[in-house]
């Protein structure tokens, strides 16, 4: 039998554990359930001074009540803890939503440059000659008529020089038409095996839509012993597939230069059509893109290789032609008058 | 060359389908170009046949005719009387438009439907019968096109034909080159007349006077011509391939120039003076008016046809107008010769004369060919003009050229094409095109080519000739075997990549302008006369004063550039371009072609953004570009210094930079009177830099520097100094105190206005002290900068600033 005093303690301290856990629940702040903590466990505290109480009870009493008083001071310890975490938790939570941000504003770019579409278009085919073992080199602009014509079989008077409309700085010196020239230059300085391509800019006296009086040619040459037709197919061939895609379908049709002989224009398939016929390809299904051929043996006198010992082939083709049809542009007139809105398309 | 599909056929049989036969002969390297499909204008008009005919009931000269196509049964409305049951006519139905333009409708005609008409010859444009309706043959079908069924049904291509293939330029000349890949043999045409004959003799002669420049002349008489239209099959045709019919005579000789690829010419033989033709060079400043009624000068490199007194054409160019043929002619003398490809091309080039004569000529017809198109076209003039060819021929054909005999190795071809072909195929290929094959042994076949193959000279022709008809695509691919180029790669290429990217970096957009300018344009820079600049090449024939001049600067094409883009509103700029510059040297041929860099900027340097507040650029943006190139070339030690003499920069925002001695470019604003000369609103900034001697400069590839294994320390140092002293000048004094430890000294605040008095500014430098073997005490570093601060004291009028 309790006394009646133990039994008031006990009371109390249940009452106070509902308080307790009544106040904290509602506690909204750190500072509230500090409040609590003191107001509950600080040296005046409500548990604390029914503790006191506790030696005025009986000694039989003493210890369930003082192992119950111990149980609220443990209980609100814990409540108080976990309040604060959740409290904290809820603040975390909300400073993390204060602090949101519209992703949706333009980031801070840099205002960097754009290559020229004509670099970006030399670039990518240097890169593919580059891996078939080609080196580049480059020549003069103004031109010998000896290098543009005459040593490419294009003595004065030939029907060929006018598929080239020549601009002249005097009788003998012209602004190269091509950059064919590069080739009997390099093989005058260096025995076989040669592998170059030479890029540049050319000139002729034209000027529409699709000709202007300057563009750009890279032309190539390999010289070597044992060059067949069948390797320019094969290079070609590569060089197609890696400028326009492996699916890119090309044919090599009979064509005519002076300094090449047999000579092959190398057309793939309309892009824009899929070899239906269309006004880009002109109804035909196909796009020029490269002329080449075996180099004529008559170029070989010029240089002093023996067209006995030595065989192979050249190519070139307009980059502007590349360049239009890669990003589909349709006046060449637009590389040249550099519009920054049309540069810093590419 | 436009070429007629129904005249093709003439020669050879064309069976394939269209798209066959394009893919054929482009791919045998005659390009087709394009195609244009010809109906003859009788969309609509069909073959039907006659059923009943019945008398119209509310008029007595019109019947009601009930005829059948293919398809169904109309009944029409007709006026002839020709007409009979069971006959096969023309039906215009309902939407045909006729050649006299009356377009078929759905009628009434007195009350009774008509649902088409049936034509006569002139209603179709076909013939000048009137009479009646035209009655078809039995046998043609039924609900045929009657354009197809008369052969105006057409298809025309447009073949682009390379210089080396004169041959080409004619239909028997394509029709030869689809029978040697279809492997069929060409039907000539032949005419009857005989060559024989001491008649012409009587009557005239020829007379060549320079053989070298005409190896070949055929004359035939055509006596008591009536001249008059053609009839519509030859109009027709030569339309077709775009030739304008003129009379019957004319016609023909256009007719067999484009059927064997042999011009002609006609002339009146009554006004030969002394009825002759006597071939020579003119004279020179010799006058003549030609054909088209213009007076031409020539000179003594020219080849004239003559007659006896006087000039009467320029010869393979184009006739005179003072032995055209006229309306009343009635004897006719026609050529047929061969002129030297090459002085034929210059005469007609010097006159500007670029006739189908001289195109064909120019490029060297077929000399075996002559006698046989004059063959043809004299007896043409007598069916169409009702002439007489006079008995004979005259073949003046002095030196006769033979072609020469081919040694071509079957091996070779194998060496140069990397596929095999049989002896005997090649040989297959090489009579198909008419040429003499003769074997010598296994390997070498003797090849005489054609007359009219002057293309063919050597071994490596008849090769291509073999790859075109064996086909390209039947060569197979590989790779060559030989080593990848052992050339190193330039360092220009490299470095002209490496400027390009630091470029990119900072903004700069690549242009790339004309080579050649104005040769105003340093009148617009304002360059001192005796500036070496001024001094360009020109082009002789420019094809515009503005693009007349090869460039010695690339400055006027970006400024160019700057104008046209801010007229466009793109006026926040940032251009460069490195390409190259022409300066001409004394006494050689060739200019010197050194690669320039120059850079330009102007505006803003970025456009308005909700994080930024763009700011105009100015000097600095440019020298730091300058800056980092020279950074990343490994180019030190560079100095700007102010430049106060360059006409078109800003004499007080200008500045060369030096390294050493060499000037390796300058940069600055543009001077505002070359700007307000571009008609430029607004700050522009540019750098034109020696391409060449950067790379020249540009350093090996960097070493390693080992990291710091000790803490730097960092003073800073503030000085007000005149507002004239340049800020490099600090910096230069303490480096040259050589203070110890002392690794980097930089300008970090610049400030100028109070407290500090009036011209003068207030400099604050950070100088990093740094030892490889400790890290350095607060006192050490204290003392050295103490010293510094001293030094600076005794070399300059300057204020410590706290």
């Amino acid at each position: 039998m309790k006394e009646r005093g133990s039994l008031f303690v006990l009371d109390e301290l249940e009452r106070l554990q509902n308080e307790i856990a009544v106040s904290i629940s509602q506690a909204a702040t750190e500072k509230e359930l500090s409040e609590i903590r003191v107001k509950v466990l600080g040296k005046k505290g409500t548990l604390t001074q029914l503790l006191k109480r506790l030696g005025t009870l009986p000694e039989k009493d003493r210890k369930e009540i003082g192992k119950k008083a111990n149980q609220v001071k443990e209980s609100t310890e814990a409540r108080i803890e976990e309040a604060l975490f959740l409290l904290s938790e809820r603040e975390r939570k909300e400073a993390l939503e204060r602090e949101k941000i519209d992703v949706t504003l333009p980031g801070r770019r840099i205002p960097v440059g754009k290559r020229h579409p004509l670099t970006q278009t030399l670039d990518q085919i240097i890169d593919i000659f580059s891996r078939l073992g080609f080196e580049v080199v480059e020549g003069p602009e103004v031109e010998l008529d000896y290098y543009n014509f005459e040593a490419l079989n294009i003595p004065k008077g030939h029907p060929a020089r006018e598929m080239q409309a020549t601009f002249f700085i005097s009788e003998d010196v012209v602004l190269r038409t091509h950059t064919s020239p590069v080739q009997v230059r390099t093989m005058e300085k260096k025995q076989p095996p040669v592998r170059v391509i030479c890029p540049g800019a050319v000139y002729r006296c034209d000027s529409d839509p699709t000709h202007s009086p300057m563009f750009h040619q890279v032309e190539g040459l390999l010289v070597d012993k044992g060059i067949t037709f069948a390797d320019l197919k094969g290079v070609l061939t590569v060089f197609v597939h890696q400028m326009f895609g492996k699916e890119t379908k090309l044919r090599f049709r009979p064509s005519f230069f002076p300094f090449t002989e047999p000579s092959a224009e190398i057309d793939i398939e309309c892009f824009i059509c899929n070899g239906k016929g269309c006004g880009v390809c002109s109804q035909t299904g196909w796009l020029e893109i490269l002329g080449s051929g075996m180099v004529d043996p008559a170029v070989y006198k010029f240089v002093n290789y023996d067209p006995e010992e030595v065989t192979g082939f050249a190519f070139g083709m307009g980059i502007e032609r590349i360049a239009m049809l890669k990003y589909g542009i349709h006046d060449i007139r637009l590389f040249f008058t550099n519009d920054l809105r049309f540069l810093k398309q590419f | 060359m436009k070429v007629s599909l129904n005249w093709l056929k003439d020669y050879i049989q064309i069976q394939m389908e269209l798209k066959d036969l394009i893919n054929l002969l482009t791919m045998a390297g005659l390009e087709v170009e394009g195609v244009q499909s010809i109906g003859g204008g009788l969309e609509k008009v069909v073959v039907a046949e006659i059923g009943s005919i019945r008398k119209h009931p509310n008029a007595d000269r019109l019947s009601l005719v009930e005829v059948k196509t293919d398809q169904e049964t109309l009944s029409i409305v007709c006026g002839a009387t020709n007409i009979r049951e069971g006959q096969r006519v023309p039906l215009a139905l309902v939407g045909a438009r006729l050649p006299n333009g009356v377009e078929i409708k759905r009628s009434k005609i007195r009350g009774i439907p008509s649902e088409g008409m049936l034509c006569s010859e002139i209603e179709l444009g076909l013939g000048q019968d009137a009479s009646g309706i035209m009655i078809l043959p039995p046998q043609v079908a039924l609900g045929a096109d009657l354009g197809e069924v008369m052969g105006l049904k057409d298809t025309i291509l447009d073949l682009s034909i390379t210089p080396n293939r004169p041959d080409c330029l004619c239909v028997i000349g394509i029709a030869r080159e689809i029978a040697a890949l279809t492997h069929q043999k060409i039907k000539y045409p032949a005419p009857t007349l005989s060559d024989r004959g001491e008649e012409i003799h009587q009557k005239t002669s020829v007379t060549i006077l320079d053989q070298d420049l005409c190896p070949r002349y055929v004359a035939r008489m055509i006596e008591g011509v009536t001249i008059g239209p053609s009839p519509r099959w030859m109009s027709d045709r030569l339309e077709k391939v775009g030739i304008r019919s003129i009379n019957n005579v004319v016609d023909v000789t256009n007719y067999v120039m484009m059927e064997y690829g042999q011009p002609l010419h006609a002339f009146d033989f009554e006004l030969l003076e002394e009825g002759r033709i006597v071939v020579r060079r003119a004279r020179e400043g010799e006058a003549f008016v030609t054909l088209d009624g213009v007076k031409r000068t020539l000179d003594k490199e020219m080849l004239m046809i003559c007659d006896g007194v006087k000039p009467v054409a320029i010869a393979g160019v184009m006739g005179g107008l003072n032995s055209e043929i006229k309306e009343n002619t009635q004897k006719v003398l026609l050529e047929s010769a061969y002129f030297n490809p090459e002085s034929n091309r210059r005469t007609s080039k010097k006159l500007g004369l670029e006739t189908e004569a001289a195109y064909r000529f120019g490029r060297g017809i077929d000399y075996g060919g002559c006698l046989a198109a004059a063959n043809r076209a004299a007896q043409l003039i007598q069916e169409l003009a009702k002439g007489r060819v006079v008995e004979g021929v005259v073949d003046a054909y002095p030196g006769t050229i033979a072609p020469h005999p081919i040694r071509l190795s079957v091996k070779k071809i194998h060496q140069i094409l990397g596929t095999e072909v049989s002896g005997k195929q090649v040989r297959q290929y090489l009579e198909g095109l008419e040429l003499d094959v003769r074997e010598e042994d296994e390997d070498i076949l003797v090849v005489t080519p054609t007359s009219f193959r002057g293309d063919l000279e050597r071994d490596i022709d008849l090769i291509e000739e073999v790859a075109r008809l064996d086909g390209y695509e039947n060569i197979p691919m590989t790779l060559p075997k030989g080593p990848p180029s052992a050339e190193e790669r330039g360092k220009e290429f490299y470095i002209e990549r490496k400027v390009i990217d630091v470029l990119i970096d900072h903004g700069y957009h690549e242009a790339i302008t004309y080579s050649f300018t104005s040769p105003a344009s340093c009148d617009l820079l304002g360059l001192p006369q005796d500036d070496p600049r001024r001094r360009s090449l020109r082009i002789l024939n420019p094809l515009t004063e503005d693009l007349s001049i090869m460039r010695t600067t690339l400055i006027p094409g970006l400024l160019e550039t700057a104008r046209y883009n801010v007229s466009r509103k793109n006026s926040n700029l940032k251009l460069f371009e490195l390409k190259k510059v022409f300066i001409p040297q004394e006494g050689k041929n060739l200019p010197q072609e050194p690669k320039s860099l120059v850079g330009l900027a102007m505006g803003f340097d970025r456009d308005p953004h909700w994080a930024f507040s763009p700011r105009q650029v100015d000097f600095f943006d440019i020298k730091g570009c300058v800056e980092d190139l020279f950074d990343a070339l490994q180019i030190r030690g560079m100095k700007f210094s102010k430049a106060e003499a360059i006409s078109y920069l800003h004499p007080g925002k200008a500045s060369k930079v030096i390294l050493g001695e060499d000037v390796l470019g300058v940069l600055g604003e543009v001077h505002p009177q070359v700007l307000s000369r571009y008609d430029i609103h607004g700050n522009v900034y540019l750098f034109e830099m020696d391409f060449t001697k950067m790379v020249a400069y540009s350093g090996k590839a960097k070493r390693f520097q080992l990291l710091p294994k000790f803490p730097a320390v960092y003073r800073d140092l503030s000085v007000v100094v005149d507002h004239a002293l340049e800020s490099e000048r600090i910096i230069e004094a303490i480096w040259a105190f050589q203070p110890p430890f002392v690794e980097e000294v930089n300008l970090f605040d610049l400030y100028d206005g109070p407290p500090i008095p009036k011209g003068k500014k207030g400099m604050s430098y950070r100088i990093r002290y740094q030892a490889n073997d400790r890290t350095l005490t607060d006192e050490e570093v204290n003392h050295f900068h103490e010293k510094i601060v001293s030094k600076l004291k005794e070399a300059f009028p300057l204020q410590l600033r706290q």
